[in-house]
């Protein structure tokens, strides 16, 4: 029964927080290009994404003719259930987890990884030169970023000595760990924006590039998918970083649970602020910038971690 | 089969012509090897409309709108260099107060132009805000335009021998008020853009280009200052009341894209200074000539006016055989001379790079086609 409530509460978190998020990302967006953004459709466009997704669901799906055709409809599901997934194990609160596990993080890194698998079946059972291009972009850029992402969060769980996301938390009642890891919670928020290609490194599907990239030739609802992903995918990576880094659900007056949204959406809205400001990298740059400045750096910081750990 | 799909190494892709940084109807041919291009072959055409050939069958003062439509952005320029011409042809005197009004609306024109490009030049490198800011600045002289023309976009303002509408106080005001507001936002830009680290990163050393290279292929405006060479008709063959202004001509010194544009952005400051002079020196009198006839019928002959528009050098060609409708009109638009350059700057560069590259160059796709 506890396992059913759950996956209710998940599919449930995932559908308020992708509308949410849209609404707040036009909003953001809105106010830094001293415009009002949506504001016809409910308080300030509150619903004005609800409209939108509506408005998807009516749309003709379109297969292409010279489709790989399994593949084609497999992608949207397989970039979206992975997603789901990751959120078994993020403590929202003290007591609301769906299962604490004691390798919660590597599950969480485990199925964000899957992600990249859709990308490219997306892309290369398209049928289409600019999916390809973007599909192969996002493998390249994921392989590139998950290795710094995965060292920076090693120098946590090196101080914490447990793969569990609670106790991660519970490690950091005295301090959050941004005050004595600032430089790996730089280099986490950087590696997570490509993770989950975001601008300035959003280009597998760099618009004025590859048309759409790797979803250029879905259409509604499937299109929906990919979306709903990328900003689920937001939310996980701004969550981990709020375990990691920002102290949980962890503070004062306020209950737990409000503490940790409040977190993470202020995570996400950095991670908004770089997009709406930044131009986009180039490729070579992208990789790098991964290879050749993210990577080493992550390596010294886990090494001067350890060093310190073993030191006290 | 195999054996055949391993030995082709390179695959065409197509840029265009319904491709979001194209800006208009161009398509590029690109051949490529993996991110790489090997060949870029811009094909036009898609657009051609035959504005050369329609002046042919029509009066001088009928093809004037046509003039608006073949740069839509920097349509008063256009208007400018064809009533130039064709009052060359007449043999009339424009009055002083006409063409300072003419410097003022071309040079806001100019501004509007150099706004769009900024703004989608930023947007080509995935950056969207600067986009919104140059719309929010392009605005408020669209608006001075509109109060003054009457229209926004495809103006038809100039009359042969003049200017139809005279400038009053609050177009003056509303221009003086606009030229201290944008004085005060170069700083956001510097801060948005110019001093931006990836901007730097996606921009400095691509698309270099050599002044030989300008020279050989007859590249004008920004492209060519860029460079580094100081070519600009407003200073090197003067027309209209430019001598009477004090201003200079900004130059780049690599000739890559961030000099280019560097060059626009400075140019846009230029032409603030040449507006404010204006208004400051604007003399009084009539905005028309007088004795213009009624039935325009210059005698034989062939004229040849050039003007500085926002992307170069444009200049028309009229040819009268004494008729009521010229014989024969050849325009010289800078961005066919200007995209000719593009197959041999885009070699070994990335797709990104040609995208940098293809949006410094500042192509009006409409104009090149005609």
């Amino acid at each position: 029964m506890g396992m059913l409530a759950g996956v209710i509460g998940v599919v449930t978190l995932v559908a308020v927080n992708a509308l949410f998020l849209i609404w707040m990302e036009r909003k953001v967006s809105a106010h830094m290009q001293l415009r009002p953004g949506p504001m016809e459709v409910g308080w300030h466009g509150a619903i004005q994404t609800v409209a939108d997704a509506l408005k998807l669901m009516g749309k003709e799906l379109i297969t292409p003719k010279d489709v790989d055709r399994w593949v084609y409809l497999a992608a949207p599901i397989v970039v979206f259930l992975p997603v789901l997934l990751s959120f078994l194990v993020i403590p929202f609160s003290q007591s609301l987890v769906i299962r604490d596990m004691n390798v919660g993080v590597l599950l969480i890194l485990a199925f964000a990884a899957l992600t990249v698998l859709a990308v490219l079946m997306a892309g290369w059972a398209s049928n289409n030169k600019y999916s390809v291009f973007g599909a192969i972009r996002s493998v390249a850029q994921n392989i590139a970023y998950e290795i710094p992402l995965l060292i920076t969060l090693m120098s946590i769980i090196i101080m914490v000595g447990s793969l569990s996301l609670v106790d991660i938390v519970n490690a950091q009642s005295q301090y959050w760990f941004v005050l004595v890891q600032p430089v790996a919670f730089i280099l986490y928020l950087t590696c997570a924006t490509a993770e989950t290609n975001r601008a300035p490194f959003d280009l597998p599907e760099a618009e004025s590039e590859l048309v759409a990239g790797f979803h250029t030739e879905y259409s509604g609802m499937r299109f929906a998918l990919f979306f709903l992903a990328e900003y689920t995918n937001m939310f996980i990576v701004a969550a981990v970083a709020t375990v990691f880094f920002l102290g949980g659900w962890q503070g004062p007056f306020l209950p737990g649970i409000v503490w940790f949204f409040l977190k993470v959406y202020f995570v996400i809205f950095i991670i908004m602020w770089f997009r709406w400001t930044f131009p986009r990298v180039r490729f070579d740059q992208l990789i790098t910038f991964a290879w050749k400045i993210l990577i080493p750096l992550a390596f010294a910081n886990l090494i001067i971690t350890a060093f310190i750990m073993k030191l006290r | 089969m195999l054996e055949r799909g391993l030995e082709e190494k390179t695959y065409v892709l197509n840029l265009g012509p319904q491709h979001p940084s194209t800006h208009g109807v161009l398509r590029v041919e690109l051949e490529m090897e993996g991110e790489f291009i090997i060949k870029a072959d811009p094909d036009i055409g898609y657009g051609h409309r035959g504005h050369e050939h329609m002046a042919e069958n029509r009066t001088y003062a009928q093809f004037l709108p046509n003039m608006g439509r073949v740069d839509y952005l920097h349509a008063l320029a256009y208007n400018q260099c064809y009533c130039m011409g064709v009052e060359k042809l007449l043999e009339l005197q424009v009055p002083e107060r006409a063409e300072y009004i003419r410097v003022i609306t071309a040079e806001l024109n100019r501004l509007t132009s150099h706004f769009l490009w900024v703004g989608a030049y930023l947007m080509d490198l995935g950056a969207f805000t600067p986009f919104l800011y140059c719309f929010d600045d392009r605005e408020q002289v669209l608006d001075l335009l509109d109060y003054l023309t009457g229209s926004r976009l495809t103006y038809c303002f100039y009359r042969f021998g003049g200017v139809p509408v005279d400038i009053d106080d609050d177009f003056t005001a509303g221009c003086r008020k606009f030229i201290q507001r944008l004085r005060g936002r170069w700083v956001d830009y510097d801060n948005l853009v110019t001093k931006n680290v990836i901007f730097i990163h996606r921009t400095r050393d691509v698309g270099v280009i050599t002044q030989e290279q300008c020279i050989k292929y007859g590249l004008t405006g920004p492209m060519v200052r860029g460079s580094g060479i100081p070519y600009d008709i407003r200073k090197s063959e003067p027309y209209s009341a430019y001598p009477a202004f004090d201003f200079e001509i900004p130059i780049g010194e690599r000739g890559d894209v961030m000099d280019r544009y560097l060059v626009r952005m400075r140019e846009m400051e230029q032409s603030l200074r040449i507006i404010e002079q204006a208004l400051d020196k604007l003399p009084a009198g009539p905005i028309m000539a007088e004795k213009i006839p009624k039935r325009l019928k210059p005698a034989a002959g062939e004229v040849y006016a050039a003007v500085e528009t926002a992307r170069g050098e444009f200049g028309c060609y009229i040819v009268s055989a004494g008729d009521t409708k010229p014989y024969r009109i050849k325009l010289r638009v800078p961005s066919f001379g200007n995209l000719s350059i593009l197959p041999e700057i885009a070699v070994d560069t990335l797709v990104a790079d040609l995208v940098a590259i293809l949006g410094s160059i500042d192509v009006v796709v409409p104009e090149i086609d005609r």
